[in-house]
């Protein structure tokens, strides 16, 4: 074999192994996105545990009569926008309903309690001040009237 | 007050797509120099001086229906630059796996930004604080 052959049976191999890296890594890639989008915003149960209204007290925001929207975000968050305008909307749709947004950098203590691991996250508080549904992501307004329903219901 | 400028998120998911595209070439070719160029295009893409959105400027188009916050994006490149970095020493250096499981999760990050509007700020800037910072709170 010349060394020219060499050369070129190692270029070959050279690109047709990352040729297989690269289908593999867009393969799982793509999968993970699906996945990763279909669970955005998804509004989870959660069992009602303790009352936040001393926490948002505390932090000087009063909750909403009926229902409290708390939303976490972030700086580097791009949906967190977003967000703060659906909820905002909502809460000025629904009486007794507020939307409080909270910087979870800012209240990590709040952010590990209540187990808060991105932003942006929503949590729907009932009359007590207790969390009855959750959503990471960037939730969809239906969702949210659904979630809020069932709270004050 | 903090600086908020916006950005054209249709630029920034083109941004993405460029180079999901670079990092795929940087993948078949093994090259040290495309990867070292795209650290390059990281870098500045950081510090809001993309060339890649720079280029969807140029590009006559009609106006964005709503504009974002430009520190996600640029978290996410300077993100992307640290792997840009680390695959450009591998690569460089013949330690040829190191650069191809830098570069792959460099490009697994672009390509979820560019086909799913995935923000990579949103899932590891809160995890990164919340260990970084323990104990510091009472």
């Amino acid at each position: 074999m010349s060394c020219q052959e060499g050369w070129k049976g190692w270029a070959v191999a050279s690109v047709q192994g990352g040729m297989w890296v690269l289908l593999g890594v867009l393969t799982v890639t793509a999968v993970a996105g699906v996945v990763w989008r279909t669970r955005q915003g998804r509004m989870r149960l959660v069992e009602l545990g303790e009352t936040l209204i001393p926490t948002l007290t505390e932090l000087g925001e009063a909750p909403g009569e009926r229902a409290t929207l708390l939303q976490f975000s972030s700086a580097f968050c791009a949906p967190c926008r977003a967000t703060r305008r659906i909820l905002a909307e909502v809460a000025a749709a629904v009486p007794g309903v507020r939307h409080v947004e909270l910087d979870a950098e800012s209240n990590l203590d709040v952010v590990r309690r209540l187990n808060i691991l991105k932003t942006p996250t929503t949590l729907v508080l009932d009359a007590q001040g207790r969390v009855t549904q959750r959503a990471a992501g960037q939730p969809r307004k239906e969702h949210i009237l659904a979630a809020l329903a069932k709270a004050v219901g | 007050m903090i600086d908020r400028s916006y950005i054209d998120p249709r630029g920034q998911r083109f941004a993405a797509w460029i180079t999901s595209a670079v990092l795929a070439g940087v993948l078949l070719t093994h090259s040290a120099t495309l990867l070292a160029v795209q650290a390059v295009v990281f870098a500045l893409g950081a510090t809001g001086r993309s060339p890649y959105a720079a280029l969807w400027k140029r590009i006559p188009k009609s106006p964005p229906s709503e504009l974002e916050d430009k520190r996600p994006p640029q978290f996410a490149q300077g993100v992307g630059l640290a792997f840009a970095v680390v695959g450009t020493i591998g690569y460089a250096t013949s330690v040829t796996t190191l650069g191809t499981v830098a570069t792959a999760a460099a490009l697994a990050a672009a390509f979820l930004n560019a086909a799913f509007g995935f923000c990579l700020g949103c899932e590891i800037y809160l995890l990164a604080k919340r260990t970084t910072n323990k104990g510091v709170t009472a």
